[in-house]
């Protein structure tokens, strides 16, 4: 079966360190890290990579107040994705375009919300707010984003734990190829960090990130890693077949060379790094490439001190010693693991090595762990290379799903 | 209170409701849904607002009685000055 060429064709988000693709990857380069100390509530202050982006930029007060963060951050990226495209909201085949938005989870916030609003009346439910069920509906996030633009093709999120940023683009990847639809906005998104349940449910894992300077708590490969610095964000792309963005004329970051899904079946929360290498080998094979074709190795690592010894045990296990222009980073280093974003941010920091062939490093390493040594490591200080015509993103996630998207540079 | 006071209580929850709408040209015998937009899930936030900020009760029945700036206080004014008193 022949498939379709699908390219990316846009990108918006919002990332701690940056409101667009832009100055998302000159704080990469530069080093910068924006990590804050923030009051969550029954829990006091803690570390949280939080967005700064303007939320009236594309919506009205009113959809403030009745949305969502989470959709409230769709909306943004995607009206900021379709201008980055070229394209408006008015100008879009609205009944042919799919809105794919992978979220780790939702619904949380709200809810909390609720109980913690009717705490205040003595538990009486009857000051239970009627927005919670479209607020929590797990569709939620997609379907602010088809309100506020109009668009009236499928629309709906695609739960995957931390996968789900990837999930998102390989979705909208499969329904284009189908022929569901002719355009996609689909990323991911997360607003987890106004939820104080993610951050007691990671404290007790004890899996949660602390340093006094919060900028140096989020350090994966160190050997002084302590947890997860929980963030909030987005990164949504405009997806397009191939043959429909060159007769636009549109601009093309790259291009979907392969992808890989599967799952562990072997714990709720320890990663399996046998199921992640043949995720990763699946992927790259897929992708009509050899391990040594891939240029950068965009790692999912948290800094939990097991987590990425065990995404290295699999990445040396397809890798080896073999591949001399594979370099290896990671992004949340510098924002903290943004959940259902995590993996599109990260891809979208990456994807303009395209153009300046600079692989952005992996800060906060004092000292690397050995276990977590791996060749082509770029550490602390970006790195110019030779070549960058693919870029491998990993994002795994909580009930061992693993996900592996492969970028590749657009050539005729 | 006045039926001017209880308007006033309405418009404020209005302007945090609608805050994206002018109400200062708002006609008080006019429906509130003929001069701005205002859904039904707003109209239930009236609702919860009276409800929250006030302790008044507005059976589903009587949500007739909400249409208007004007209706609203008659409405209403005597269920504000049957509240138990804050003193």
């Amino acid at each position: 079966m022949s498939l379709s060429r699908i390219v990316i064709t846009g990108v918006g988000l919002t990332a701690p360190n940056g409101n667009s693709l832009a100055e998302f990857r000159g704080n990469l380069l530069a080093g910068v890290a924006r990590i804050a100390r923030t009051e969550i509530r029954y829990m006091g202050p803690l570390l949280a990579g939080v967005c700064n982006y303007d939320p009236l930029r594309h919506q009205k007060k009113k959809e403030l107040r009745v949305g969502t963060r989470a959709g409230s951050i769709g909306i943004y990226c995607a009206r900021e994705a379709l201008a980055d495209a070229g394209l408006t909201a008015e100008a879009l085949a609205k009944e042919r375009t799919g809105i794919f938005i992978g979220i780790t989870e939702h619904g949380n916030v709200e809810t909390e919300n609720e109980i913690y609003a009717i705490s205040k009346f003595g538990y009486d439910t009857k000051f239970w707010s009627h927005y919670h069920n479209p607020r929590t509906v797990a569709n939620n996030p997609a379907g602010e984003i088809s309100l506020n633009l109009g668009s009236t093709g499928p629309a709906y999120t695609i739960g995957a734990a931390c996968a789900a940023g990837n999930l998102g683009l390989i979705h909208a990847t499969q329904m284009l190829r189908l022929g569901e639809v002719d355009f996609a906005i689909c990323g991911g998104l997360s607003e987890s960090i106004h939820t104080f349940g993610i951050f007691a449910g990671f404290k007790s894992q004890n899996a949660l990130a602390h340093h006094s300077d919060p900028n140096r708590a989020s350090r994966p490969f160190d050997k002084a890693r302590n947890g997860i610095v929980i963030s909030e964000g987005g990164a949504l792309y405009t997806l397009e077949r191939l043959d429909d963005a060159l007769r636009r004329g549109a601009k093309i970051y790259g291009e979907i060379a392969g992808y890989c899904v599967n799952s562990d079946a072997s714990d709720y929360v320890l990663p399996n790094p046998g199921r992640q290498a043949e995720c990763v080998r699946e992927a790259v094979a897929r992708s009509g490439l050899q391990p040594r074709d891939i240029h950068i190795i965009n790692t999912h690592a948290t800094a939990t001190p097991m987590g990425d010894i065990q995404e290295c045990e699999a990445i040396r296990a397809v890798f080896g010693e073999g591949c001399p222009d594979t370099y290896v980073n990671n992004t949340k280093s510098f924002i903290g693991h943004a959940m259902g974003a995590a993996g599109a941010l990260e891809l979208a920091g990456n994807l303009p090595a395209f153009d300046d062939r600079v692989v952005h490093p992996t800060i906060n390493v004092d000292e690397l762990d050995p276990a977590c040594a791996l060749p082509g490591l770029v550490l602390n200080r970006p790195r110019t290379v030779d070549r960058v015509d693919t870029i491998l993103n990993n994002s795994f996630g909580m009930l061992g799903i693993n996900s592996t998207l492969i970028v590749k540079r657009y050539a005729r | 209170m006045t039926k001017d006071e209880v308007k006033q209580v309405v418009l404020d929850i209005i302007a945090d409701i609608a805050p994206d709408e002018d109400l200062s040209k708002l006609k008080p015998e006019v429906r509130l849904r003929d001069q701005m937009q205002l859904d039904s899930m707003d109209f239930l936030d009236i609702v919860m607002e009276l409800r929250k900020r006030h302790g008044i009760e507005v059976p589903e029945k009587d949500y007739p009685n909400l249409a208007t700036l004007d209706s609203c206080a008659d409405y209403l004014t005597p269920k504000f000055n049957a509240l138990p008193s804050k003193g």
